[in-house]
């Protein structure tokens, strides 16, 4: 028996559960199964690899609670104003044409013993390989002041979609003057340059709706991503505006208060009109319930991206710690192509070929004004280790840095592309 | 009227795939002596896409005019052409580039002799790393690192198609970026690590893909 998704969603939890128990049985014969957990950058490329290249030969079900992937890259240009927030949206549709099984549910528990996972909804779903790509979740306690209870008053907007749409009424709502502050990450984080392309976008949209408005970015880590172009950048398009304050000057010191929308940076504190909180990432919670992370993140093998907790779990993207590679939806979706092809090549007998890697980030500064940093990598036995890189200069033409943001969308169509089909 | 001196350095944009004057050859795209007045997709021993012989079917044929609205927005006119390119807004890039392909024209105005070859980027290659057959499977797989930007629909959002090129071109573009012959700085890391067997790979595979 198949999970059919009308089922589950049309008659709701009973229905779902009583599906439960035939399909638990189901596992020892049939075609070999893989389960995916995330439809993110991650989860849908490997989803949509394997079952293409299977060619049917596999079962592939992908577990997403969202109707609409919003992807992150690309949501600082929608604060910015460069895009709208439906450029940003992503159907599932297009993947259930092409052979994967999509269930909307929530996964809430791998049992790995029967090798079956948990749905909110109650069914459990039985896999031969497992794949999780949940992205991230927070740090609890990571910034004093805040949780999740307070993400409306201060947002995060570091997953994609509704807090993304609110972070940005919130800079529209801003009083003539006002002040804007971030909480930017400690390391490890998602998206590297991604704070700092978001400070630029913000600058780009307060320059020409408020223009006496101020930025401020509470920073624990003494350095950052890019940070010479941005800083550059910063320089010559929003002279006055931004206030960086790294961790020698305190930045590391923070603590909020959401309801008074304060903020307090080495014992000073400031009134703000908007803020945003981006706190200490770990890994997306089901990969801690299925007992594969080690601290915050699920370390994983290089070469093909199985867990070291084994099990026939492999961890993608932001979720798993793998060496090099920056958290990146160029990373997660490289990483995916890797696994798919082992895991397929594991339950098909198809040739594995050698892993390879690789990622490029680009980010916008003003309009036309992008830079890139990229890096290719290879699997050791310890990591993904780094082979080569190059970095966008300082100083470039406006040709160039226009030519850069052009390929940035091509780029981003091409991204999407592959992830959805 | 365009200036076909200016018209020489608009064409490097083009001439990646595209050769024109003495000893143009049909590469990626076809040769482009005698452009003007020739019927779209109608030189014989170049690749097109359907439409594009679809449309000199009906009738279509470069003149400065038609050539002019092509060359703003390829896909306006004809939808699904190969030429990945997204087009030249400036009007007077368009002029300049028309003028100079003029001059390797015979067509409606007249031509002056064809001069000096546009051609394209060309390296040294052993023959044998030419005619090496490259594993079109392994190539799939190596192919899924390409199509993070590159779209397998050959579509152009910013960063070209690459889908149905001829091998030995395929072959020579990649070797050209890993010996940083050709500028860029994605592609040269991306090619650098790539052998040659792999680079055939590769080019067997998107030979083949429509
Ligand atoms: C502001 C910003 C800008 C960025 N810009 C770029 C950029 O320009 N380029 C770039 O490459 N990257 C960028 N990124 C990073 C990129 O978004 C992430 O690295 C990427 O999405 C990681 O992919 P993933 O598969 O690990 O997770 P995600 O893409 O987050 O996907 C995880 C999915 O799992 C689902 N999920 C979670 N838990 C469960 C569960 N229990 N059951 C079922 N489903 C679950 C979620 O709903 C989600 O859809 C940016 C990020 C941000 C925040």
């Amino acid at each position: 028996m198949k999970l059919n998704r009308r089922v589950l969603i049309g008659s709701g939890a009973a229905a779902a559960t009583a599906l439960a128990a035939p399909m638990a049985f189901a596992g020892g014969h049939g075609k070999p199964r893989v389960v995916v957990v995330g439809g993110g950058a991650g989860g849908a490329t490997a989803a949509r690899y394997i079952a293409k290249d299977s060619k049917g030969a596999v079962d592939v079900t992908l577990i997403e609670p969202s109707r609409m992937y919003y992807t992150c890259f690309f949501s600082n240009l929608y604060l910015g104003g460069i895009k709208t927030i439906d450029d940003l949206g992503h159907s599932y549709g297009t993947m259930a044409a092409g052979g994967v099984n999509v269930v909307h549910d929530w996964a809430v528990g791998v049992d790995r013993d029967a090798k079956t996972v948990t749905l909110a909804g109650g069914a459990s779903v039985p896999y031969d390989k497992l794949i999780l790509s949940p992205g991230i979740d927070f740090v609890e306690g990571a910034v004093a002041g805040w949780d999740l209870s307070s993400q409306n008053a201060m947002p995060h907007a570091y997953k994609g979609g509704s807090q993304t749409e609110l972070l940005k009424a919130q800079i529209a709502a801003m009083p003539q003057g006002g002040t804007f502050a971030m909480v930017a990450p400690p390391n490890p984080y998602r998206c590297p340059p991604g704070p700092y392309e978001r400070v630029s976008m913000v600058a780009h949209y307060l320059k020409a709706n408020n223009p006496t408005a101020k930025i401020i970015v509470a920073d624990p880590k003494p350095k950052f991503s890019k940070q010479g172009l941005f800083q550059e950048g910063w320089g010559k398009h929003y002279s006055g505006m931004i206030d960086w304050i790294g961790d020698e000057f305190g930045g590391g010191n923070v603590s909020v208060d959401p309801g008074a929308m304060t903020v307090t940076i080495d014992g000073e504190v400031t009134k703000v009109d908007v803020c945003n909180v981006i706190p200490a990432m770990k890994a997306g919670r089901i990969a801690e319930l299925a007992g594969v992370t080690d601290g915050k993140f699920a370390p994983v093998n290089a070469i093909d991206m199985s867990t070291k907790a084994g099990a026939d779990i492999y961890v993608l993207g932001d979720a798993s710690q793998q060496g090099d590679m920056p958290k990146s939806g160029f990373s997660a979706n490289s990483q995916a192509k890797v696994c798919a092809n082992a895991v397929r090549g594991a339950l098909t007998g198809s040739r594995v070929f050698p892993a390879k890697f690789s990622n490029t980030c680009w980010s916008l500064i003003d309009t036309n004004d992008g830079v890139k940093v990229g890096a290719t990598y290879e699997a050791t036995d310890e990591k993904i280790a780094k082979v080569d890189g190059f970095i966008s200069a300082t100083g470039e033409t406006a040709d160039v840095r226009k030519a850069t943001y052009e390929e940035s969308e091509g780029w981003y169509a091409g991204i999407t592309a592959d992830m959805f089909g | 009227m365009g200036d076909p001196a200016l018209g020489a350095a608009v064409f490097k944009k083009c001439q990646s795939c595209h050769q024109v004057g003495d000893q143009a050859k049909n590469r990626v795209g076809p040769q482009l002596n005698d452009i003007l007045g020739r019927t779209a997709g109608g030189l014989e021993g170049a690749k097109y896409s359907k439409s594009m012989i679809q449309a000199g079917q009906d009738g279509l044929v470069w003149s400065e005019d038609t050539l002019d609205s092509f060359l703003e927005s390829p896909k306006s006119l004809v939808a699904k052409t190969r030429m990945s390119f997204r087009g030249l807004k400036d009007p007077e890039d368009r002029a300049n580039l028309i003028a100079y392909l003029r001059s390797f024209s015979k067509g409606p105005i007249g031509a002056s002799s064809m001069q000096e070859t546009g051609q394209g980027i060309d390296i040294k290659l052993d023959p044998s790393v030419l005619a090496m057959v490259g594993d079109a499977e392994y190539g799939e797989y190596l192919s899924s690192e390409c199509l993070t930007c590159h779209q397998s629909s050959g579509s152009n959002d910013g960063i070209p198609g690459i889908t149905a090129w001829p091998t030995e071109d395929f072959v020579i573009a990649m070797h050209a970026y890993k010996q940083k012959v050709r500028s860029h700085p994605v592609m040269q890391m991306m090619a650098g690590r790539l052998s040659d067997e792999e680079i055939a790979a590769l080019a067997a595979y998107f030979s083949n893909l429509e």
